[in-house]
């Protein structure tokens, strides 16, 4: 009686959960040295949320955003990521896990001996995707970002934020059910962020779920969503429509 | 596995080569050089064996008898010495015989003053070995043997023979020995500077989701490549180099023609061709296996 008890109350818990695609329970991150980056964090996202993470340098964002995608393990707590426990995911399941997330960095991180095509068709390649369907996907994508003409151009001929529409191309070319974004217009003048971080909306806006990391202040208070304050490793607010938290 | 995956993985195999060029150019000149010498020592304890066995298939023991000894005897030793296991044929020249295969060939027309034969006391048998290592041990039975007066044998050259392919051997051994643990390390190294070359793209590729086997695979590919190319060079400059040698041996050495018999280039690359490329492809398989499961933790 006792058990099967306890076995619903699990169950239940699951099915409650069933919308919710990452799950932080109690959180803690310490590197070998220093402060622990994040303490105690708990945070839940739903399906299709878009999210901005805002907060001072060193306040642990990153170390979330490297958490989310299985690149650090917590030294305590639980991370659940669409259904994947990230605590105890096998070493070998990883990368069919991360299939499932776009990522983009400040640094773009492209290829910089391929050119733009090749940099969007290597996430379908890593996949195995067909050279076909490649042939047919990445125009296409490119097309979505805004860079149809420049497929043949190497990055360093592109603008910074012709380089990032690229790294947003190869996060979303395997339609990602998450797109995590670290700082994705640290680089990038004001009018390059603004259409960065439409793209981003227009992308949340056709169902991908969306978590980004950003200092721009600007732009959290124009565009009126979810915002989680960090600060030195514990989230100090979280509000829907939310705006950038001015500190002093 | 998909086709196009395979050829993508191929494909990024031969750019990493092309990408860190010296180390790879470092690499295949080991490798050849490497499985040059196996090639050249393989020819060269081949041909010896090869001639070491005609000699040895031309060598005989032969044995002259007691004066005045019986026919029946004769007979009778005969015999004894073919039951051995070691003797592979026996050949009975008798005395007349002797002297008439002496006159031709030494004497010619001269020969018509002798009216009876001189070499009355040489009638013999020549005994061919089948292994000629036995010989001393068939030397000393017949020496003992009642009616046998003198054994007369060729034991310096086989020794020498059988001692001279062994040291070969012993030695190309040696050398390859330590040649393919240098091929295997610059292998190593090779692929090691390639993955460090490649970091950012690895990381990449992983934050994308590539499996292990997608990350590691070009760079076990580029180690074969270089094994393959590393040994199909010499392999050629062999082939070459074998007819030529051969063709010169024989111009400037044509007394030796008789005696050395050297083996056709098809019958030792044959072996040497598919010996040569496992060797070769297997090196730069093991050489960039270990490295990539030390050096890149995916
Ligand atoms: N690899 C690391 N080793 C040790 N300390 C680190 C490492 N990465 C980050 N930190 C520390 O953890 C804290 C949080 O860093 P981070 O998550 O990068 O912050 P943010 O992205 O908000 O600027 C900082 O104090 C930083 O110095
Ligand atoms: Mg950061």
């Amino acid at each position: 009686m006792v058990r099967s008890d306890a076995k619903s109350r699990r169950r239940k818990k699951h099915i409650s959960g069933g919308d919710e695609i990452i799950t932080l329970n109690n959180v803690s991150k310490a590197y070998a040295t220093g402060a622990p980056a994040l303490n105690g964090v708990s945070l839940h996202i739903k399906k299709g949320e878009f999210v901005f993470i805002v907060g001072d340098s060193g306040s642990g964002k990153s170390t979330m955003i490297k958490l989310l995608l299985r690149e650090l393990v917590p030294t305590s707590g639980d991370i659940n990521v669409m259904g994947y426990d990230l605590t105890r995911i096998r070493h070998r399941k990883i990368p069919k896990f991360r299939r499932n997330l776009g990522i983009v960095f400040q640094d773009f991180r492209l290829l910089k001996d391929r050119n733009v095509y090749e940099n969007v068709a290597f996430a379908q390649r890593i996949i195995q995707v067909s050279n076909k369907e490649i042939k047919r996907n990445v125009p296409s994508i490119l097309a979505i970002v805004g860079l149809a003409g420049k497929y043949k151009a190497k990055p360093r001929q592109l603008s910074g934020g012709e380089q990032q529409r690229v790294a947003i191309a190869r996060a979303l070319i395997n339609q990602p059910s998450i797109l995590l974004a670290d700082e994705p217009t640290g680089n990038l003048d004001p009018k390059n962020s603004w259409e960065i971080m439409k793209l981003l909306e227009q992308i949340n806006e056709n169902g991908t779920t969306v978590l980004v990391v950003t200092h721009n202040r600007e732009i959290v208070n124009a565009m009126q969503k979810r915002v989680v304050t960090m600060k030195k490793g514990v989230i100090v607010s979280d509000e829907e429509k939310g705006g950038y938290i001015d500190e002093d | 596995m998909r086709i196009s995956t395979f050829f993508y993985t191929i494909k990024q195999g031969i750019i990493n080569i092309f990408r860190n060029k010296w180390f790879s150019l470092a690499s295949i000149a080991t490798i050849g050089a490497c499985l040059f010498l196996f090639g050249l020592f393989y020819a060269i304890v081949m041909n010896f064996q090869s001639i070491v066995k005609n000699a040895e298939e031309g060598m005989s023991v032969t044995v002259f008898f007691d004066n005045g000894i019986s026919q029946e005897r004769i007979q009778e030793i005969g015999a004894m010495i073919e039951k051995r296991t070691e003797v592979s044929k026996i050949v009975y020249k008798s005395a007349d015989e002797a002297w008439a295969e002496f006159k031709e060939e030494y004497l010619g027309e001269y020969s018509d003053g002798f009216t009876e034969n001189p070499l009355e006391n040489s009638a013999s048998y020549e005994i061919y070995l089948s292994d000629v290592s036995m010989q001393p041990a068939l030397v000393s039975y017949l020496e003992e043997t009642e009616g046998i007066r003198l054994v007369n044998r060729s034991e310096v050259m086989a020794s020498t023979l059988t001692g001279v392919n062994a040291l070969v051997a012993y030695i190309s051994v040696g050398i390859i020995a330590i040649l393919f643990a240098v091929s295997i390390f610059l292998i190593s190294n090779t692929v090691t500077i390639g993955i460090s070359v490649r970091k950012e793209e690895i990381n990449i590729m992983k934050y994308i989701g590539a499996t292990d086997f997608f990350v590691r695979a070009p760079f076990v590919i580029e180690g074969m490549m270089i094994g393959l190319v590393g040994a199909l060079i010499p392999i050629g400059i062999l082939y070459v180099l074998y007819e030529k040698v051969i063709e010169y041996i024989m111009l400037r050495f044509s007394i030796l023609t008789k005696l050395l018999s050297f083996l056709p280039v098809e019958v030792i690359f044959n072996t040497l061709l598919p010996a040569s490329v496992i060797m070769g492809v297997g090196m730069g398989f093991l050489g960039s296996v270990t490295t990539v499961r030390k050096h890149l933790k995916v």
